[in-house]
C-alpha cells in the first residue's frame, strides 16, 4: 500500500457502490464486503485511488460492489491482471477478490506465481469448498466425500490446503479470516495491505445454500492460539497440523517485495534506433 | 558448364555445416560485410532441432536493389562439412549455373546436392585453415565467398571489428583472405557496384517490431519465451529499461496476457508477443479486451502448426484463429507486416489503433521477418503518440457511453470521479452488468461501429502496379510476389500486386477500389488450406476469376513460382 493517506478519511459506506449484489440471503460475502471497504476507510484512502481485480464466481462480482476502480476479468486470471496493473501503476493501491474455483483450480498456477512474484498486492479469497456460480460443484477444497451431482459420493479427493501452498510458493504475509467476524476480517485486511509485497488472506466465507452445514463454523472459528511467526519452518508445522479453523496472521516474513527500477529512465524510444543504423559514415 | 560471369544485381548464397562449424557466425559476417560495403542483404537460417549445436544453414541474399525475399535458386552452396546438410536440401534449391563447394577433407558431396546440376569445386578449406594460427575453416570460406561476389576485404575487416571480439580479427582475416585467393580461380559471381541510399539499417524483424511498438508507446511487456517470438520480447526488456517502462515474465501466456490487459486498464500502452501455441491460450483474454474495452497489442510470430508444428519455420496458418479465434461476436484489428522494416511500421500501428479505438489488435509477423535479418531502409515512424480519449469526471460517468463513433472516453485509475468496472459480463453504459436483450445489442453494435467506422486511410494495403491480373497476398509473401511483379515489368508486362496489411475489420470497398479494371487474381498465401482466400470470399469483393496458389510452409515462395503460375494463369485464359 503507498497511496497518499488522507486528512478527513471516509466512512466504510463510501468504499460501497449502489449496485445490489447477485449474492444469496447469507452468504459470507457480504460481511467480506463490509471487512473491505471498512480496512480501506481505516487505511485513510480514497476510492479513485484502489483498484479492486477479480475474476469470475460468487466472490469475484464484488468490484463492482465497491466505488473503487474494478477489473472483472476472466476466471481464474485476477492474479495475472493485477500483477500488470500494480507494476505499471505501482502508486495505486491493488486488491485481487477470488474464490476457491477461481483462486485454487483454474488459477492454481498463477497462485503459485504471485506468491513468488511477490508484488505488492493483497489478495483475499473467500473460501467456501464449493462451486456456488454454478450451483454447487466440489472445488479443490471440498471435503472429499461431499456428494453432488456432479460428483455422485464425493471425489475421493484430498483438499487443497492453501495456506501451505502459498507458504512453500514463497508468500510472505499468510492470514486465515471468518466472514462470521467482520471486524476482525477488516483488521486483517488492513494489515494485509499494509504489508509490503505480495499478502494472502483467506477468508472462510459460508455458502448457506450449496453447503449449510458450513453455518456450524462460527462454533469453530477461533483466534489462534500463538502470534504471528516469521520462521517459515515453524509456521509450516502450524498450518500443516491446524484444523483450518485458527483465525489471525499466521506467517509474516520479511522478503523485498518486486521492485520495477526503471520508473526514472528517459531514453528517448527514437534513440534506440542508433542500434540498427549501419553508419553510413563508415562506408 | 556455362556460367552468367557478367556483373549482377542479385547473388545467392547458402553456407552449412554441422554444428560448431560456425556456420552462423560466417554468415552474420558476410551480411554484415555486405551491408557496410553498401548493399543491400538479407541473411536468413534454418537449423536442426537440437538446442544447441546441430546442422544449421545461413542462407544469404546479396542485392544491389531492397529485397526482403529469396531469390529462385542458390548460386553458391559453401559446405563447412556434409554432417546432416542433405536435411537443407529442399531449403536450398541449385541448378544449373549454381556452384556447390566442398572440402575434400569432408568426404563426397552428397546425393541431393551432387545430382542437382550444379558445378562441383573442391577447396580445402580445413588445410587452409591450419596454416594460420587460431585459423578456423568458416573464414576461409567466408573469405571464398566474398571473393566470389566481389566484397572487399576492407567490408570484411571492418564487419570483424563489429561483430568480433579483437584478439579473433587478425586470425580470421589472415583465412579469409586465404579464401579470397581461391575464388580467384572459380567462376565469378561478382555483383555490380552497390548504389546505397543513406538512411539504412540492419534489423531482424523482431527487433523492428518491438521498436515500432516502443515509438508507438508501448511501455509495458509481459512476457512468456516461445520460439520464434523470444528475440522480440528479450529486446524489449533491454529496450523498455533504458525508455523507462516495465516488463514482467509470466508463468504462461494466460498470465502474460492478463498482466497486458490489467497494466493498459491502467492507461499505460501494453503488448505482449507470442507464437501459434501462445496465442491459442491468449484467445479467451483477448475477447476480455473486446468486451471491456481495453487496448491491447499481441504480436503473433506465426510458425507451422497445428500444435507445436515445426517451432523454428514459418507458415502463414495463423489466420483464422487470429480472424476467427474469439467465442461471441467479437471484432478486433489484425494486421500484417508485409516487408522487414514494415515490422517496425505495422507493429506502431496496431498500437495506435489499439489506442484510439480500446480494442485488441493482433499483428501476424512470422518466423520468415521474425528472425531474417537484413537492410532495410529506416522506416518512417510518427514522431506523435496516439494517446486513446481519456475521461473526465461528469455524473455520473458512463465508461460504455453509446455514440456515433462507438469510442466511449476511458477514465484512468487515479482519477477521481470516474471509477467505474471494467467488466467481461455484458453490460450497460454505466458498465454495470446486465443480461438484457437491448443492453446486449447496444453494446455489440458499439463495439462494431467502432471498428466499421475506422478509416485505415491508404496504409489497408501496399497497391503497385497496374493491368488486368492481379497477385493478391499478405505478409511474408509479398517479398517474391513484389519481385515477381519487377520481373514481369522488365518483361514488357504489366501486372498489379495488392498486399493486405489490414486484415480486420475487412475493407472490401477499398479492395473492389484497387481491383478496378482487374479481370483475374491470383491469391498467393504459405498454408495449405487456403485461409486468406477463405477470407476474402467470406468478407471481401473478390472477382470471379480468382485462382489459389498456395502451400504450407516452412518453404518460401520464390518470384518464379509465382511468375510460373501467372504464366499458366494467362494462357489458359488466352
Amino acid at each position: 500500500m503507498n497511496a497518499p493517506l488522507q486528512a478527513t478519511p471516509l466512512t466504510a459506506k463510501e468504499f460501497k457502490s449502489a449496485t445490489k449484489p447477485v449474492w444469496c440471503p447469507g452468504c459470507g460475502d457480504y460481511s467480506v464486503l463490509a471487512a473491505i471497504t471498512k480496512a480501506l476507510a481505516a487505511l485513510g484512502l480514497r476510492p479513485e485511488n484502489v483498484a479492486v481485480v477479480s475474476g469470475i464466481g460468487c466472490s469475484s462480482r464484488i468490484p463492482a460492489y465497491t466505488s473503487c476502480y474494478g477489473f472483472h476479468g476472466v476466471h481464474g486470471r485476477s492474479l495475472a491482471a493485477a500483477t500488470g496493473l500494480k507494476v505499471a501503476r505501482p502508486e495505486l493501491t491493488v486488491l485481487v477478490a477470488s474464490g476457491d474455483g477461481d483462486g485454487y483450480s483454474i488459477g492454481g498456477n498463477h497462485f503459485l506465481h504471485a506468491c513468488r512474484r511477490n508484488v505488492d498486492l493483497t489478495y483475499i479469497v473467500m473460501d467456501n469448498h464449493v462451486y456456488g456460480m454454478t450451483k454447487g460443484q466440489p472445488s479443490p477444497t471440498t471435503e472429499p466425500d461431499w456428494s453432488s451431482k456432479l460428483s455422485p459420493g464425493g471425489t475421493g479427493l484430498r483438499e487443497f490446503h492453501p495456506l501451505v501452498i502459498a507458504l512453500a510458493s514463497g508468500a510472505n504475509f499468510i492470514a486465515r479470516a471468518f466472514s462470521g467476524d467482520p471486524n476482525g476480517t477488516a483488521a486483517l485486511i488492513e494489515q494485509a495491505v499494509r504489508h509490503p509485497g505480495f499478502s494472502f488472506v483467506e477468508v472462510l466465507s459460508p455458502c448457506v445454500t450449496f453447503r449449510p452445514e458450513q453455518r456450524a463454523w462460527k462454533e469453530r472459528a477461533r483466534a489462534a492460539p500463538v502470534g504471528p511467526t516469521d520462521d517459515p519452518a515453524r509456521a509450516a508445522r502450524r498450518l500443516m497440523t491446524d484444523d483450518g479453523f485458527n483465525i489471525g496472521v499466521l506467517f509474516e516474513g520479511k522478503r523485498p517485495p518486486y521492485g520495477v527500477a526503471t520508473a526514472h529512465a528517459k531514453t528517448a524510444p527514437a534513440a534506440l534506433a542508433a542500434s540498427f543504423e549501419l553508419g553510413e559514415d563508415r562506408a | 558448364m556455362h556460367f552468367n560471369t557478367s556483373p549482377r544485381d542479385s547473388v545467392s548464397l547458402a553456407l552449412a555445416g554441422s554444428g560448431g562449424a560456425g556456420v552462423m557466425t560466417a554468415g552474420n559476417l558476410l551480411l554484415e560485410a555486405s551491408a557496410l560495403a553498401g548493399y543491400h542483404a538479407l541473411m536468413t537460417r534454418s537449423s536442426g532441432p537440437q538446442i544447441r549445436g546441430g546442422e544449421a544453414a545461413a542462407m544469404l541474399r546479396i542485392a544491389t536493389f531492397p529485397t526482403d525475399g529469396q531469390d529462385d535458386r542458390v548460386d553458391v552452396l559453401a559446405a563447412i562439412d556434409w554432417q546432416n546438410v542433405q536435411r537443407f536440401a529442399a531449403e536450398l534449391p541449385l541448378g544449373a549455373g549454381s556452384l556447390v563447394l566442398g572440402d575434400p577433407a569432408q568426404g563426397e558431396t552428397p546425393e541431393p546436392f551432387a545430382r542437382s546440376g550444379a558445378q562441383q569445386a573442391r577447396v580445402p578449406l580445413k588445410e587452409l585453415a591450419k596454416s594460420v594460427a587460431d585459423g578456423w575453416p568458416n573464414m576461409v570460406a567466408v573469405g571464398v565467398l566474398a571473393g566470389l561476389v566481389g566484397l572487399p576485404a576492407e567490408a570484411l575487416e571492418r564487419a570483424m571489428a563489429r561483430t568480433m571480439k579483437k584478439k579473433g580479427i587478425e586470425a580470421s582475416l589472415a583465412a579469409a583472405k586465404l579464401g579470397m585467393a581461391q575464388a580467384a580461380s572459380l567462376p565469378s559471381f561478382a555483383l555490380r557496384e552497390p548504389r546505397p541510399q543513406p538512411g539504412r539499417w540492419l534489423v531482424t524483424g523482431n527487433e523492428a517490431a518491438g521498436y515500432g511498438a516502443l515509438r508507438a508507446g508501448v511501455r509495458f511487456v509481459a512476457a512468456y519465451p516461445i520460439t520464434p517470438a523470444t528475440e522480440l520480447l528479450e529486446w524489449m526488456a533491454a529496450a523498455l529499461v533504458k525508455v523507462g517502462g516495465a516488463m514482467v515474465q509470466a508463468e504462461d501466456e494466460l498470465a502474460s496476457i492478463n498482466m497486458i490487459l490489467g497494466a493498459s486498464y491502467g492507461g499505460v500502452p501494453s503488448l505482449t508477443a507470442t507464437s501459434g501455441p501462445g496465442l491459442a491460450l491468449m484467445i479467451e483474454s483477448i475477447g476480455l479486451g473486446v468486451a471491456a474495452e481495453i487496448p491491447i497489442v499481441v504480436v503473433d510470430v506465426m510458425r507451422t502448426g497445428p500444435s507445436t508444428g515445426i517451432a523454428t519455420k514459418a507458415e502463414q496458418a495463423d489466420l483464422n484463429i487470429a480472424l476467427y479465434g474469439m467465442h461471441g461476436d467479437a471484432p478486433h484489428v489484425v494486421v500484417a507486416p508485409n516487408s522487414l522494416a514494415d515490422c517496425a511500421r505495422a507493429t506502431a500501428w496496431a498500437v495506435e489503433m489499439a489506442e484510439a479505438l480500446q480494442v485488441p489488435a493482433i499483428v501476424l509477423s512470422d518466423q520468415y521477418f521474425g528472425q531474417a535479418r537484413g537492410v532495410v531502409s529506416a522506416p518512417e515512424l510518427p514522431d506523435e503518440v496516439v494517446q486513446r480519449a481519456r475521461a473526465t469526471a461528469d455524473q455520473p460517468y458512463c465508461r460504455y457511453a453509446l455514440n456515433d463513433s462507438g469510442i466511449s472516453p476511458m477514465a484512468v485509475p487515479g482519477t477521481p470521479g470516474t471509477t467505474y468496472t471494467a467488466d467481461g459480463l455484458e453490460h450497460n453504459e454505466r458498465g454495470t452488468p446486465s443480461s438484457q436483450a437491448s443492453d446486449h445489442l447496444a453494446q455489440v453494435e458499439k463495439r462494431a461501429r467502432k471498428l466499421a467506422r475506422f478509416d485505415p486511410g491508404d496504409a489497408w494495403a501496399s497497391v503497385e502496379g497496374d493491368g488486368d491480373t492481379a497477385i493478391l497476398t499478405f505478409g511474408s509473401c509479398t517479398g517474391p510476389a513484389r519481385e515477381a511483379l519487377e520481373r514481369a515489368r522488365a518483361g514488357g508486362r504489366r501486372l498489379r500486386l495488392i498486399s493486405v496489411r489490414l486484415l480486420a475489420p475487412a475493407q472490401p470497398e477499398r479492395l473492389k477500389r484497387a481491383l478496378q479494371g482487374v479481370r483475374r487474381v491470383l491469391v498467393v498465401e504459405q498454408n495449405h488450406s487456403g485461409q486468406f482466400l477463405r477470407a476474402l470470399r467470406a468478407d471481401w469483393e473478390l472477382q470471379s476469376e480468382t485462382h489459389s496458389l498456395r502451400r504450407p510452409g516452412p518453404l518460401p515462395f520464390r518470384p518464379g513460382e509465382i511468375l510460373a503460375a501467372l504464366d499458366k494463369l494467362q494462357r489458359s485464359a488466352a
